[in-house]
């Protein structure tokens, strides 16, 4: 255990550019009525948080990176952009 | 003997009654297999029927992949089995890689419930074998995730590969290219948004998928694989 530390981990997923977000143009058509027409590229998306342990930083990410790839998002439509960072100052 | 069709029973799939009744209605045998099971020996066919496999979570089919029971299934495929995914089941097909592309939410973000009118495409596969090309059948969709999408190239290599089974004659949710249902290289697996079963009866209002559960049964009886 010496050797392990823990990981604060935060996985953000996005449809693909090219790939039609209807939820997003909603969200976009809905923003005028709050007087607001300045905002656009409007995007909805998934945000999944979770903790682990792993010996180096490096071996977090990958770790993060299956979990992301391999669960999080479906990379036929989906892209996933994985943060990681050392979990709290009492860890 | 009649063929032995698995229908396979996630928590959350809806539809497994439906299609074990329309299997037996056709003269096949059918049984439930349980998600867990690590094998599939003695089927001659599977179905993954629809439903909510695992509550639709993440995605739909996105946690029913890691099922137990779906390694006995890639492996049951890669021989040469025929695989049908209706509805949930072709949204399971697609996250597990046993078929390409994926099922979006769709166009308008509508749940859709109603008769569409779908064109069989193909006449070589497990799901359309004997089926003429052109034959416009009345089937049932019920989904919110059935706009199937991919990318150019994948698109490019279905048609190029005569790999697009059934399209939509109306296209009801956004699919690229009208497609209703697709199929692997091997022809043997079959993943379709409309449901057959559900069109199997005069009572349901439509026999229209009847021909279509009727070439699975012939596939599931005949000696060699498809394809």
């Amino acid at each position: 255990m010496a050797d392990t530390r823990q990981f604060s981990v935060q996985v953000e997923v996005l449809l693909r550019d090219g790939i039609a977000d209807p939820q997003g143009a909603t969200i976009e058509r809905a923003l005028p009525a709050l007087g607001l027409d300045g905002v656009t590229s409007v995007r909805a998306g998934k945000s999944f948080r979770f903790d682990l342990t792993a010996a180096t930083e490096s071996d977090a990410v990958a770790q993060a990176t299956v979990v992301a790839d391999r669960l999080l998002a479906n990379p036929v439509i989906e892209e996933s952009q994985v943060t990681v960072r050392p979990a709290g100052a009492t860890a | 003997m009649a063929p032995r069709v698995g229908v396979v029973l996630f928590p959350g799939t809806n539809c497994e009654y439906d299609a074990l009744h329309a299997v037996e209605r056709l003269g096949g045998t059918a049984e439930l297999v349980w998600h867990g099971t690590a094998s599939v020996s003695g089927c001659d066919a599977l179905v993954l029927p629809g439903g909510f496999a695992h509550g639709d979570y993440l995605r739909p089919g996105a946690i029913a992949r890691f099922s137990p029971v779906m390694d006995a299934v890639a492996a049951f495929a890669a021989d040469g089995g025929p695989v049908v995914g209706i509805c949930n089941g072709f949204q399971v097909l697609t996250e597990a890689g046993l078929l390409p592309g994926a099922l979006q939410k769709n166009r308008g973000l509508r749940f859709v419930c109603a008769t569409t009118v779908v064109r069989v495409e193909r006449d070589d596969t497990a799901l359309t074998t004997g089926v003429p090309v052109g034959t416009e059948l009345a089937i049932p969709i019920n989904h919110f995730e059935g706009n199937y999408t991919c990318d150019a190239a994948t698109l490019a290599e279905l048609r190029a590969e005569d790999r697009i089974v059934l399209r939509y004659v109306d296209n009801p949710n956004g699919s690229v290219d009208d497609i209703a249902g697709v199929c692997n290289a091997g022809r043997n697996v079959v993943g379709l948004m409309p449901h057959p079963e559900r069109a199997s009866d005069p009572l349901l209002g439509s026999e229209d998928g009847v021909v279509l559960l009727e070439a699975l049964l012939r596939t599931a009886a005949a000696p060699t694989p498809v394809g």
